[in-house]
């Protein structure tokens, strides 16, 4: 039988020390084994290596950084509908989600189909709201504390000891050891990423994460857990191998179970030394280790792209263990002319 | 005491723990006690196997052998005396 052809936009072309889940997504796509694809990649710098990649991105073009407004986004974007006709946006940044989310009704009038978390189960897990959230569905999180004022750190001390991590409402964290550190920091990331800052008690342990997705309904379609095997200094994982553990796997369908989460996600959690596990943070998209999943025979981005176009999927329920991700970085040489047009005309 | 059943472990001698992605490698001897846990030997049983194989004295195979154990069960390779019973 003919697979059909999905026309797919995705965002998060990006691969900085801190690399984007864009390229990561459509290699999954390219593998999918009920539909073919043309990938329309959106890209927000002139230097996402996404935009270059032809053999990856069919297309790109240009979008506006969400600051700009829903209304600008909106434009664009039918702009780039009336001549690609794309089925499907699968948006890999946090902080685009918001007018993603705002805009999805909008754009399925137009033809453009996602599947994304809803507005309140965006909000909720916000690592702002994260203890509210453990209360709320009996899921173990790490203390925290939302600060907006530079004056309130001394008052930290009180319910806090040092380590404490420092993190940014988006991105970026930080361990600080002392006063002048925490101090440092809540300049550093609220210059970049704005207020609040968010203060949270260190665990020590060892880092997983989980990666998944689900159905809007509380059902798991698919979860693979990770154990971080090399570490870089911004936190990411830059090798892992896929692991068995019952309770990290309980714990992640405790969490779609209860939320009735919609859409594709990654739990970052610490185990302890005693094997408690503490759910960290909650990212409302897939990570840029999916390929991983894809890997060990869970296609999670080709899943979600069939539950976005309405069709039944069948939840995974197995996948391979020990197997391992080694990513690499790979210098393209680019003619200068790409580089004219896209930053130029927005389109490549 | 027992290998835990999940732990693959590989005939160039490296240890995989399923749970906690943990590797490990050990070399020919710690691979044949291993395989000797797996069986389910006693302590005397495996004793007398690696002594009859290997020429060392018992104190030094006694303090060898207890130290293997012990790292094998700080790194919770071992089944617990409940996971045993169970």
């Amino acid at each position: 039988m003919k697979k059909p052809k999905l026309n797919i936009g995705i965002t998060g072309l990006n691969a900085i020390d801190s690399p984007g889940p864009g390229v990561p997504v459509i290699r999954a796509l390219r593998e999918a084994a009920s539909f073919d694809t043309r990938i329309i990649g959106l890209s927000y710098e002139s230097l996402e290596p996404g935009i270059y990649m032809h053999d990856i991105v069919d297309r790109t073009y240009s979008i506006p950084y969400p600051t700009a407004g829903t209304d600008t986004l909106l434009e664009r974007l039918e702009y780039i509908q009336e001549r690609e006709k794309l089925d499907v946006i699968i948006p890999n940044f946090d902080a685009e989600l918001y007018p993603f989310i705002k805009l999805e009704r909008k754009l399925k009038e137009m033809g453009i189909h996602m599947f994304l978390p809803t507005m309140h189960q965006f909000e909720e897990r916000h690592k702002v709201n994260l203890n509210d959230f453990g209360k709320k569905y009996g899921i173990n999180v790490p203390k925290s504390k939302v600060i907006y004022d530079l004056n309130t750190v001394h008052s930290l001390l009180s319910e806090f000891s040092f380590p404490m991590i420092v993190k940014g409402k988006f991105y970026d964290a930080s361990i600080a050891y002392s006063i002048e550190q925490v101090k440092s920091y809540f300049n550093k990331i609220s210059a970049k990423w704005g207020l609040p800052i968010i203060i949270q008690e260190f665990i020590h342990g060892t880092e997983f994460n989980v990666t998944g997705l689900g159905d809007g309904t509380g059902k798991t379609i698919a979860a693979v857990p990770m154990r971080k095997q090399y570490i870089t200094d911004k936190g990411k994982a830059w090798g892992g191998i896929s692991i068995s553990d019952e309770k990290m796997l309980d714990m992640t369908r405790k969490f779609l179970r209860t939320t009735k989460w919609r859409g594709g996600f990654e739990l970052e959690l610490m185990k302890n030394k005693d094997g408690e596990l503490y759910l960290l943070e909650i990212n409302p998209r897939l990570p840029a280790w999916i390929y991983l999943a894809v890997g060990v025979g869970q296609n999670i981005p080709e899943a979600l792209v069939n539950l976005a176009m309405g069709h039944k999927v069948k939840p995974y329920t197995d996948y391979t263990v020990g197997k391992m991700f080694i990513r690499y970085s790979w210098d393209m040489i680019v003619d200068r002319e790409e580089f004219e047009q896209i930053s130029i005309y927005g389109e490549l | 005491m027992k290998l835990r059943k999940n732990i693959a472990v590989s005939e160039a001698g490296l240890l995989f723990n399923p749970v906690t992605g943990e590797s490990f490698s050990v070399n020919p001897i710690g691979i044949e006690i291993l395989n000797l846990l797996r069986e389910e030997k006693t302590d005397e049983q495996i004793h007398s196997a690696i002594m009859s194989r290997y020429s060392t004295d018992k104190p030094t195979f006694e303090k060898d052998y207890q130290d293997f154990i012990g790292i094998l069960k700080h790194n919770n390779l071992l089944e617990s005396h409940e996971e045993t019973k169970a």
